[in-house]
């Protein structure tokens, strides 16, 4: 008893209080269960938090934003001291933001912080994703966090949309009217859901303060709730850490929680805050006040969506000429089912990669140790066919602007985007796998010969040779631990029958596996290592010869 | 029972993966690397100074971005706006970099860098677990009857399945159902062509070869009823061209007024206004998505995603030389519908 007195006084205030906590709550045991836990260190690492960090962000300067805005559609007669649109009719959404960003102390800055640091939340999120993707950290027990990450992904989206839209400036509002016009082209039922969504015809009175409800309660809430669910997973599961030596499939090696990764996890949100904030400091984002307020008919050339819209924008505008067609007196718009079609399928596909990965594999064990992309081959091969595809969808976003810029075609620049789409990801899948193969025979040569020094040597017997020099033990280990997998033949099940399921998942299998490079083993390297030795030998001979 | 947890095992199967038996053995963790902070007290001494000054940084910041929120009012002079957002960011900035770079600095610097292992388990919860968990699942059906209560059972799902319903139906009336709105628009037979946005009427001698102008019907102006929702679909561009350029289907021969036609201004791909106007080529041109029309022919798209041709406004000239429409459109303007050509 006198002792815990007397560290309750060497320690004051502090143990004091955490001497309230605990008998209030007990969460002492918490702390010792999670104060230390480990988490492995790595750059890529941080780009969830990122996602994370400006997600925080988004929340702050976005409820100083709502304290402002006022999303009503109704029209107002501009009376602020912007000169240039005095007497403008607009909608009051659109009205209280240029009070925001005109009359609002700090309103211009933490506009522009909310708009960064959208851009940024999706930007992280997206590369985060890929970071996933090519490490193959979605495989068990990840899949369903995988999952989840997508579907905060696809919120993201979601939620920055619906908030480009709330000022309701032209450039948001010509946004809206193709929303509407992909709507409608959905057939039966395509007119009765834009007529709902818009309260009636476009753009009606009602859209923003629809988006607005979606935009500040019903989004925000999913997305926190999905980040909770993706953080219980991952504490559930430890992080994953990259091949090495020491880090095996039934550990996690890195720092504690308490304190290192407190500092730099507490110290990156800082970081992240402070770049957002630099960059909204001294980069204007979103002038809506040089747009106007939304009206149907003018509108600018060369106008972009938001980034992470483009490659839907962009699907948009690939889409062949004349595609529409008739059944009888129905309109069949293919020039918009087919985008919306295409766009849905490779979403759907990101979605489920895992699990069709894991049946192609049979792979059933846990895997906490990342691949290095090289060391999956036709994994990375279709993640880069992929960013290919999504990427010509972007570029397809800004077709218009190439063409200006680089005084080229519209037309031709169009027809080049429209053949690259098909040609461009097979071409990366193909390239990227042969270079994935190569990098892992340099990998396997460096193990088993060691690393060039550039010293050539004379042997006595005339023959020039460059010595080589062994790895230390734990550069060697990076380079040989990977899982090596052999395509499957299809083998008849039971009843003596070799079913299509599976013939596909044979070929597949060997679609996926049949060129492949295996790690070096223990003997492998021994012989090497003998015989780099009986050069060695030579070599010594050589140099004393010499002298 | 014993039959059931055999079905439930945790599988670890290795599938196509090969697993080598003479694999290289791991070496273990790589043994520590010495910071010059762990070895020299003079290092860690500059270090905690630097981490100091990164934080006594950042209140400078802070105390700059209060002192800027007033010394940097904004009034009407809009460039007030530019140097409020400036050095206010600016405070701000280094209030959350000083602390961020500080407390990465002392982490990397002073904290201690030992790369730790900690034991994983497999996430499959232990059989004993497993087991213990399905006895009580097992007792909650019994005790509750649920597999055992077929009518139970099923009138529950029933129940389930219908209670949601009544909550969708109430968004019935987020919208009204579409009707007749798309094919209509603010034109009649008579209504003047007027200048948008200042409602003012166009006279065909206005018009002059190679001039656009953006029409509205007279009476449409900012501040009437459902003005955006009218303008959305009424919108057209005017355009006079040399006659003899025009290409017109015997039926459209009297639409157009000595080389002046009028088209709709809405994109029939997704809706965009086809502001832009090629006056060598006489093609319009949608700035969203590339759609182009051939203004002397139709208005037939000859590029892009749209498909059909614009919809055209038959206009008239009256005594006193105002252009009017002789109607509605023939067809509903703007992006494809699903019954767009459903007469009704």
């Amino acid at each position: 008893m006198s002792n815990t007195t007397s560290t309750q006084k060497k320690n004051g205030f502090l143990a004091g209080t955490a001497n309230y906590v605990d008998e209030r709550l007990g969460v002492a045991g918490v702390l010792k269960e999670f104060g230390r836990k480990v988490f492995p260190d790595h750059w890529s690492f941080m780009l969830g938090e990122v996602a994370l960090y400006s997600f925080l962000v988004l929340l702050l300067s976005g409820t100083f934003l709502t304290f402002f805005f006022q999303p009503s559609m109704t029209e107002v007669v501009y009376d602020g001291v912007y000169a240039p649109l005095k007497g403008a009719h607009m909608s009051i959404a659109y009205a209280s933001s240029l009070d925001i960003t005109f009359e609002v102390r700090g309103g211009l800055l933490m506009r522009q912080v909310h708009h960064w640091s959208a851009l940024l939340f999706v930007a992280a999120a997206g590369l985060h994703m890929l970071r996933v993707f090519f490490t193959g950290a979605f495989r068990k027990p990840r899949e369903m966090n995988w999952v989840v990450g997508f579907v905060l992904f696809i919120l993201g989206m979601g939620a920055g949309f619906t908030g480009y839209s709330l000022p309701d400036d032209l450039l948001s509002g010509n946004g809206l009217r193709i929303i509407d016009g992909m709507i409608k082209g959905i057939p039966f039922i395509g007119t009765w859901i834009s007529s709902f969504l818009f309260g009636g015809e476009f753009p009606g009175t009602a859209i923003v303060g629809r988006l607005y409800s979606l935009h500040i309660m019903l989004i925000p809430a999913l997305i926190l709730v999905f980040l909770a669910i993706h953080l219980v997973m991952l504490v559930l599961h430890k992080h994953t850490h990259y091949s090495g030596a020491g880090k095996k499939d039934t550990n996690v090696v890195g720092y504690p929680l308490m304190p290192v990764y407190v500092a730099k996890a507490g110290g990156f949100f800082f970081i992240v805050f402070g770049v957002i904030m630099l960059i909204s400091t001294f980069f204007t984002i979103n002038p809506i006040w040089n747009y106007g307020g939304y009206d149907p008919s003018p509108v600018s050339a060369g106008t972009q969506p938001d980034w992470y819209i483009g490659w839907l924008d962009g699907a948009l505008r690939l889409a062949p000429s004349h595609m529409e067609f008739m059944i009888g007196d129905f309109t069949v718009s293919m020039n918009i089912l087919i985008p919306l079609a295409v766009s849905l399928l490779f979403l759907a596909l990101v979605a489920l990669y895992p699990f069709i990965e894991n049946w192609i594999t049979g792979d059933k064990r846990e895997h906490h140790v990342l691949d290095r992309p090289r060391n999956a081959p036709v994994r990375t091969a279709i993640g880069a066919a992929g960013v290919m595809f999504y990427a010509i969808l972007w570029a397809g976003a800004s077709t218009d602007l190439i063409a200006t810029q680089f005084k080229m075609s519209l037309n031709q620049v169009l027809t080049a985007m429209q053949i690259s789409l098909i040609v461009l990801p097979i071409v990366s899948f193909i390239v990227t796998k042969r270079i994935c193969l190569a990098l892992q025979r340099k990998d396997r040569e460096i193990a088993l010969h060691g690393r060039e020094t550039g010293r050539i040597v004379r042997l006595p017997h005339g023959e020039y040779i460059e010595v080589h020099e062994p790895l230390d033990k734990y550069d060697l280990y990076k380079l040989v631990d990977f899982k090596d997998y052999q395509p499957t033949l299809a083998r008849p099940n039971a009843a003596g029958k070799i079913t299509v399921r599976a013939r596909i998942r044979a070929s597949l299998s060997k679609f996926y596996f049949k060129d492949r490079v295996s790690p070096a083993t223990q003997r492998e390297i021994e012989e090497a290592r003998h015989h780099a030795e009986e050069i060695e030998q030579q070599v010594q001979k050589a140099i004393e010869l010499a002298k | 029972m014993s039959e059931k947890s055999n079905d439930i095992e945790v599988s670890q199967e290795t599938g196509l993966a090969v697993v080598k038996p003479d694999a290289v053995r791991d070496p273990g963790i790589e043994p520590h690397r010495v910071r010059m902070t762990d070895k020299s007290p003079k290092h860690a001494k500059n270090a905690a100074r630097q981490v100091a000054l990164l934080f006594a940084l950042s209140m400078l910041g802070s105390a700059f971005a209060l002192w800027a929120y007033f010394a940097f009012p904004i009034n009407e002079d809009l460039t007030t706006v530019r140097q409020n957002t400036l050095f206010l960011g600016i405070g701000i900035t280094l209030g959350l970099l000083g602390i961020g770079i500080g407390a990465i600095h002392w982490a990397k610097t002073l904290m201690p860098d030992h790369e730790v292992a900690e034991d994983r388990h497999l996430i499959a919860s232990p059989e004993d677990k497993r087991a213990a968990a399905i006895e009580i699942i097992n007792l909650a059906n019994q005790e509750s009857g649920f597999t055992r209560r077929k009518l139970i059972r099923r009138t529950l799902y029933g129940a389930l399945a219908l209670f949601p319903l009544p909550g969708l139906i109430i968004f019935g009336d987020l919208g009204p159902n579409p009707g007749n709105t798309l094919r209509h628009t603010k034109w009649k037979a008579g209504t003047r062509l007027a200048r948008d946005p200042y409602g003012t009427p166009i006279k065909a001698s206005d018009v002059t070869i190679g001039s656009v102008y953006h029409a509205v019907p007279e009476g449409l102006v900012p501040g009437t009823e459902h003005y955006l929702e009218e303008k959305a679909k009424a919108a057209v561009l005017l355009v006079r061209v040399e006659p003899d350029k025009l290409i017109e289907t015997e039926e459209r021969k009297n639409w157009s007024y000595q080389g002046i036609v009028a088209y709709s201004k809405i994109c029939t791909h997704v809706g965009c206004p086809v502001a832009l106007y090629e006056q060598h080529t006489h093609h319009l041109l949608c700035p969203c998505h590339q759609s182009t029309f051939d203004l002397v022919d139709s208005c037939k798209v000859v590029f892009g995603p749209a498909s059909r041709p614009l919809p055209q406004l038959p206009i008239y000239v009256d005594e006193e030389g105002y252009l009017r429409a002789q109607s509605d459109f023939h067809e509903p303007v703007g992006p494809s519908f699903w019954d767009r050509s459903v007469k009704s």
